[in-house]
């Protein structure tokens, strides 16, 4: 072998084993309420089947997330954007009176019945649906020392790690979103 | 006549497109899945779709609000 062709040879065997030009997508997941988990689980599952390699991770109000039993609430607290369609207009609640008690519960039939009747698929459905298409979800340890989660609290398959983790994996991705 | 056909209609964003990309595991290399759609938006998505994967989206339709895609399915 030529020493030129030794020199290639070199630099081909020293390229990183990702194809650089092989998009991948990471998403923090910082919030827990049904209506802040549909953005990560709905671009989650659609970069997968787009053929992304995709890597969720989940951290502070996210991790419960990856709770076997989801049982996800909806306030208006705080939320003076979130109205309800309601008799031809839309609806928003005052603060106040989100805080009587019943009424975030009731908000969250509202809004689940909504997102069944207008054929949105539910958040255990897309978390099933990203586990089938390989979406790579990693619980943050620390936030499971935090909160005090066992891993046999969270749902099969899923990884644990800390921020290196994710860094490691954001610095080969093109799309890294913190929702 | 398309090898498979899928009908997302009454679903919304982004189920017809996940199921799209499953429905297509059942399709050969070449061959077509026929995709029936209420969702407007799936219009954009389904162009994105092909357009990121290299399935091509060889001809779509709109009837009676129906949306009709029609992929045939890339290497």
């Amino acid at each position: 072998m030529s020493s030129e062709a030794q020199v290639v040879q070199d630099a081909v065997s020293a390229a990183p084993v990702a194809a650089p030009e092989e998009k991948s997508m990471s998403i923090i997941v910082t919030k827990g309420s049904l209506d802040w988990a549909y953005p990560p689980f709905i671009l989650a599952t659609t970069a997968a089947a787009m053929g992304l390699p995709v890597t969720m991770f989940f951290t502070f109000y996210g991790l419960p997330l990856l709770l076997k039993k989801l049982d996800l609430q909806v306030t208006a607290a705080g939320n003076p954007a979130m109205k309800m369609p309601m008799m031809g207009g839309h609806m928003g609640l005052p603060n106040l009176v989100t805080a009587i008690p019943g009424v975030d519960a009731a908000c969250s039939v509202m809004m689940k019945n909504l997102i069944k009747k207008k054929g949105v698929a539910s958040i255990e459905e897309l978390r099933e649906l990203a586990v089938e298409a390989d979406v790579r979800l990693i619980g943050c340890q620390m936030t499971m020392d935090l909160f005090e989660y066992d891993k046999e609290d969270m749902i099969d398959g899923i990884d644990i790690g800390g921020a290196a983790t994710y860094i490691e994996c954001a610095s080969n991705a093109h799309i890294n979103l913190f929702i | 006549m398309a090898d498979h056909t899928l009908d997302a209609k009454g679903l919304n964003c982004p189920l017809p497109i996940l199921k799209a990309r499953k429905a297509l595991n059942e399709v050969p290399v070449g061959g077509t899945l026929e995709i029936l759609a209420t969702d407007p938006g799936s219009v954009a998505d389904f162009e994105a779709f092909c357009r990121q994967t290299g399935h091509e989206l060889v001809e779509h339709s709109v009837d009676d609000n129906v949306y009709r895609f029609l992929l045939k399915k890339a290497a």
